[in-house]
């Protein structure tokens, strides 16, 4: 079975048609690329597949299980979690709570024990603490644990908001523009860094990205919309050589 | 770990202080009153600090959910246990008044939080100025629907308490209400920080961050938002039901309206969004600084104002912003260090 299976995805703002019919299997394990020119509706398939908007018609199955109708939070619960195109993280709380707090859909104590801080409540939020100071390690960024998220470098800000994406144990990452903002050295570390991190987490990552370096760089497959409908699908040698594609960006020189 | 024990023995200290002196008259009674509305207030102010500041929502009815507060529980206990013109005669005998009280304030404070429930379900669709005005609105019902409800006295209010607290005294001669308060104003202390110390607590300050980022990040927004809600507004139940039972006797529903909810908002805006110690701290300054411009007569609503302005003008995150007085002065930590603290040194 894939691990995500979306068919027919259809939405509308209004008259306007954001997406159509769109379709796509994600099988364990890979990295797939989302392209096309401004507006064409990358962030809303995001948006639609994470459960922030409701589709007007089609389904996302993730391992089988319908996730149209499920809000955001049962969504990221099941395996998905995103990033952001303009970083979200909770500005007035320190790093290492913005990670603590990922893990909101792990908690199994109730209200009572949160207010009674009793012996299985000590118990969970001491793994919890464990587990993101873990996983700081990992991004090097537990030397900043108790740094307001506000205060940190912005490329600083990037890593925190993969980590916290991370902490609600996703199975697929969806990346919204990961290396926007990056200067070439900080985009070639992060390229190391998606590979690095899909080994150790075991994760199927989908990523938009604007950088076509980045692009044909880690995805295995591509595809590429424009208006909301797929216009192409392959290879990164295919897509770079698709007359469709070429014409949707307008002949910029973007390959 | 090495555990601390002065929290314990500073609230201690302070209890005995206060609730000794009451008992032994050093205290007068204007003083004992002056300790009772400090201790009422600080529960407001903690209970709304959870809603207006940790969550950044924008609640102004907290006075409705006092008044739901006082009248539940003062109508129990005149019901149970004085002698009443609407209720007829006791239930209980009195003495059974000393271990039902705190019960009663408990029922009072879970009615108000059923309130609660009403505005936390608009807070989902709405924020900022639109919720304000449907606590606004939730403010003025509850007060109407009191004035309309003539068994418990209408707009003339409700009276009865008195005896109440008098056969309590009669069985037992100790400052029953002032006890309570006390345990009252620590009890919601300890809620609210513990909550917001929870990780299911810290989703609170993740909705005032970012709400859409929270629902999507794991954080079961509605829930978080019932949670606060309730508790917020079933601490202000509890404050009512405690200031129903004051030494003048009655209740009115004239004393819960927008200015009594203005009054808490101000106090929370003083000490400072999300910040515990900064409400506690303003509780207590706001009530003592009523009590010293008194002489003043009107033109304290002169002066009171005049200050806030001048606070929002050279400070306007309030007494301590969002942080705690720990933060500022580190070296309290080794008196109130909480558990939380410990953990995250011991990690590193």
């Amino acid at each position: 079975m894939p691990l995500l299976q979306i068919n027919n995805l259809t939405h509308y703002f209004g008259g306007l048609r954001a997406v159509y019919d769109y379709n796509l299997t994600l099988e364990e394990g890979e990295i797939v690329g989302l392209i096309g020119p401004n507006g064409a509706g990358k962030t809303t398939i995001f948006n639609l597949v994470t459960g922030a908007y409701k589709p007007s018609e089609g389904e996302v199955r993730l391992n089988g299980d319908e996730l149209v109708g499920l809000r955001p939070h049962q969504i990221t619960a099941k395996g998905i979690a995103r990033t952001f195109q303009t970083i979200r993280l909770w500005n007035d709380l320190t790093v290492f709570d913005n990670i603590c707090i990922a893990h909101a859909a792990r908690i199994k104590y109730g209200v009572v024990d949160s207010i009674l801080h009793g012996e299985r409540y000590r118990e969970e939020e001491q793994e919890i603490k464990e587990r993101a100071m873990e996983l700081l390690a990992v991004f090097g960024l537990d030397g900043d644990a108790q740094e307001l998220a506000k205060n940190m470098p912005y490329g600083a800000q990037r890593r925190v908001e993969i980590a916290r994406a991370l902490a609600t144990e996703p199975r697929l990452l969806l990346l919204d523009e990961p290396a926007a903002g990056m200067n070439p050295g900080e985009i070639g570390e992060l390229m190391e860094f998606i590979h690095q991190i899909r080994e150790d987490f075991d994760l199927t990552i989908w990523i938009i990205e604007h950088q076509m370096r980045v692009i044909m760089n880690i995805c295995e497959r591509i595809k590429v919309i424009d208006f909301g409908q797929t216009i192409a699908e392959g290879t990164p040698e295919e897509i770079q050589n698709n007359p469709k594609v070429i014409e949707a960006y307008l002949g910029e020189e973007v390959f | 770990m090495k555990k601390k024990y002065y929290p314990p023995l500073i609230v201690l200290l302070l209890f005995v202080v206060a609730i000794g002196g009451s008992w032994l008259g050093i205290f007068n009674e204007y003083w004992q009153l002056v300790l009772l509305f400090m201790g009422i207030n600080i529960i407001l102010t903690v209970s709304l600090n959870l809603i207006n500041g940790h969550m950044g929502e924008f609640s102004c009815g907290h006075a409705g959910f006092m008044a739901v507060g006082a009248y539940v529980a003062g109508i129990l206990t005149v019901w149970l246990f004085a002698d009443d013109k609407v209720f007829g005669p006791p239930v209980l005998p009195a003495a059974w008044a000393i271990p039902l009280f705190p019960v009663a304030l408990i029922l009072g404070a879970i009615a108000a939080s059923l309130v609660g429930l009403l505005i936390a379900i608009p807070s989902f669709r709405t924020r900022g100025d639109y919720l304000a005005i449907v606590t606004l609105a939730v403010n003025y019902i509850i007060k109407s629907a009191i004035e309309n409800m003539e068994f418990i006295g209408g707009p003339r209010g409700f009276v009865g308490m008195k005896r109440v607290m008098n056969n309590m005294a009669d069985v037992f001669d100790v400052p029953w209400l002032l006890i309570w308060t006390f345990v009252g104003m620590i009890v919601t202390i300890l809620i609210i920080r513990n909550f917001t110390a929870s990780t299911l607590g810290k989703g609170v300050k993740a909705i005032r961050e970012d709400e859409i980022a929270s629902e999507l990040m794991s954080v079961d927004t509605r829930r978080v938002k019932i949670i606060a809600f309730m508790l917020s507004c079933g601490l202000a139940g509890l404050a009512g039901g405690l200031f129903a039972h004051w030494p003048g006797g009655f209740i009115n529903p004239g004393t819960f309206t927008i200015l009594k909810s203005t009054e808490v908002m101000v106090m929370v805006y003083l000490g400072g969004m999300g910040s515990i110690s900064g409400s506690i701290i303003s509780a207590v300054g706001f009530t003592l600084l009523l009590e010293l411009l008194r002489p003043l007569g009107l033109f304290k609503w002169v002066v009171i104002p005049l200050l806030l302005v001048v606070m929002m003008l050279r400070r306007p995150t309030g007494i301590l912003g969002n942080k705690e007085l720990t933060d500022v002065f580190p070296r309290l930590r080794a008196f109130f260090g909480s558990e939380e603290e410990s953990y995250a040194l011991a990690s590193d």
